[in-house]
């Protein structure tokens, strides 16, 4: 038995979720970054971030609204699931798919919605579950993420939407791309009720998601070193044919390029919503 | 396979048509001539109903098929090209500008693809970097302000992927023109002409209306980038176009898509002119439509229509 597994880098969409699941088993986990071994406890208790070099592992959906909120939340919509709309059929049925991530991971679709107190301010917070089919995006997705919009609108209250996301999910073909368009227009009459959004991109936060709602909050923030872009690398790597800089795409870079407010650590990350918060409504 | 089999029995009736018809003479009744006309036309309609989706994805990245700045010849007049996005630079994938439909004046926008290699090369094969969406932003705010309908051509495999196009915020634009769109407060009529190629795609196709050219596609990744996903093989992608249902009847029947427009026999690359005769009612139709509703109507309208798209279950037990 190995008494460590390595993490795997970030990978984009292209990769089948079983590769790409973090690998658990084992009770010590070897940094990624700073390749220090790491007690798996250590990490958990530091909410997935390195002790020794800070590097940030991905936060799964649950534990991010546990980071934020002050307490318990109120899910909203949990029981929304996809039809399946097209058969869709890969290497294995979408409906198979689903039901395994359902089964693994305790939740319907790739996201949770709900309503909680952060600092004691109430809010409207979306998080998004990576070990969902890559955090993809498909009608429930779409809808939920809409819902959490119209009840932010309706009872006046800030929105906070965590992205980690492959994009698109292409089981539901031109639905899943659709949601894009709906999610935004909800944003547009968020925006015009004058209803604060935050967006927060974590690692990885690509596609669709980064072409919606990721980039559209009054601030997007992202945490360090997180993967955020439309294209994916390999996608990028392949059409230009030549290897790409180091640091591309990185939420440095997007920093440096003008399209992020500000790189903030995890630890730091309910402290700044509330800041912001207060700045804009206080 | 079936489809070859189907094309050449119609060509060997057209043929039989034109013998007959070089054999005039009072012994064939014309009756018997127009009674095969009718045979051909329906194996012909029905030949064209049932292409599959890797057939039109074929035709609708045919070279020869009519273009944006075609379009804009064939069915506007006065069209003046508006270039640049005010920040960066001109996106020849985009072209942009004011023109007369009708006699109304109106906004034109669309990707352009290029024919030949160098003018595929300049128009960088239709994919827009983020200041292509920009400058169709600022030319739909234009049109905003001075009250006149946007007329939208989308033909792009997709947003441009590169270094260049990340830098510069391909996603931010994309999703600001998702958001603005949602609330311009004019009419938008959105054409599918060719490759509806994703994100790059719908970036300038969130309208009231979304219509369909018989054999154009849309999606939400090209078929060999759904193959080369899910069987690492490119190749497969014909499998994976019918998979992903990105034909104009598939996209019709979800409820994505609000008409579809016929193309002339055979597909829109052989007559250009022809093609532009169908599309042109249903333009018209629907810009009288569109105009004679108050703006908060048609706002309501149009995200109604975006509100309603995907099913799901509400409330399924999760195992
Ligand atoms: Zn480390």
């Amino acid at each position: 038995m190995a008494w460590f597994k390595r993490e795997k880098k970030p990978i984009e969409q292209p990769t089948p979720p079983d590769e790409r699941r973090v690998r658990t088993e084992g009770l010590w986990i070897k940094c990624d970054s700073c390749r220090a071994i790491v007690w798996k406890k250590d990490l958990e208790n530091n909410w997935q971030v390195c002790p020794k070099c800070q590097h940030h592992f991905k936060l799964g959906a649950t534990r991010r609204l546990e980071l934020l909120f002050d307490g318990g939340w109120l899910e909203q919509d949990a029981h929304l699931t996809s039809t399946d709309p097209l058969g869709f059929v890969d290497t294995k049925p979408y409906v198979t798919r689903l039901k395994e991530a359902q089964k693994k991971l305790g939740m319907g679709d790739a996201i949770i919605t709900a309503e909680g107190f952060l600092n004691s301010r109430p809010l409207i917070c979306c998080s998004m579950e990576f070990g969902f089919i890559g955090g993809s995006m498909g009608a429930v997705v779409g809808e939920k993420v809409t819902r959490a919009i119209e009840l932010a609108m309706e009872k006046k209250l800030p929105l906070v939407i965590v992205s980690c996301s492959g994009g698109a999910r292409m089981m539901e073909g031109t639905i899943s791309l659709m949601q894009l368009a709906k999610v935004s227009a909800a944003l547009a009459r968020l925006d015009e009720a004058r209803v604060p959004y935050i967006s927060v991109l974590t690692d990885p936060t690509t596609g669709g998601v980064t072409a919606s709602y990721a980039m559209l909050g009054d601030l997007n923030i992202a945490e360090p070193g997180a993967l955020i872009g439309f294209a994916g690398p390999r996608v990028i790597e392949q059409t230009i044919r030549q290897k790409l800089p180091e640091g591309f795409q990185t939420a440095e870079f997007l920093l440096q390029h003008g399209f992020l407010d500000a790189v903030v650590p995890r630890k730091d990350l309910k402290t700044y919503i509330a800041n912001a918060l207060d700045l804009f409504l206080a | 396979m079936d489809h070859k089999r189907r094309k050449r029995e119609i060509e060997q009736l057209e043929k039989k048509v034109e013998d007959l018809r070089r054999l005039a003479s009072p012994q064939i009744p014309e009756a018997e001539l127009e009674r095969v006309r009718a045979e051909i036309n329906f194996l012909k309609r029905d030949f064209h109903a049932h292409l599959d989706a890797w057939q039109r994805t074929q035709l609708a990245r045919h070279p020869q098929r009519p273009s944006t700045l075609d379009y804009i010849r064939l069915l506007f007049a006065d069209f003046t090209e508006i270039h640049g996005d005010r920040a960066f630079a001109d996106d020849p994938a985009m072209v942009t500008g004011m023109a007369r439909f009708h006699g109304r004046p109106v906004a034109v926008i669309g990707q352009q693809k290029g024919r030949d290699t160098k003018q595929k090369l300049a128009r960088n094969f239709g994919m827009s970097k983020p200041e292509g969406y920009r400058k169709a932003l600022r030319v739909m705010k234009i049109a905003g302000k001075f009250g006149r309908p946007i007329f939208t051509f989308v033909d792009t495999p997709g947003a441009y992927p590169g270094i260049d196009a990340e830098e510069r915020g391909q996603a931010e634009a994309i999703a600001r023109n998702l958001r603005e769109m949602a609330r311009l407060p004019v009419p938008i009529i959105v054409t599918i002409t060719g490759e509806g190629g994703s994100g790059g795609a719908l970036a300038i196709a969130v309208g009231d209306t979304v219509n369909m050219l018989e054999n154009s596609i849309y999606s939400v990744i090209s078929p060999e980038g759904c193959a080369s996903i899910i069987w690492r093989d490119a190749s497969k992608a014909e499998q994976a176009a019918a998979a992903l249902k990105i034909s104009a009847p598939d996209l019709l029947e979800l409820g994505l898509i609000d008409e579809i427009v016929p193309e002339p026999d055979g597909g829109a690359h052989l007559n250009h002119e022809a093609t532009a005769q169908l599309l042109d009612p249903v333009l018209e139709r629907w810009l009288k439509e569109l105009v004679r509703l108050p703006t908060p109507e048609l706002l309501d309208r149009r995200y109604e229509k975006y509100r309603r798209m995907g099913q799901f279950m509400e409330q399924a037990a999760i195992p």
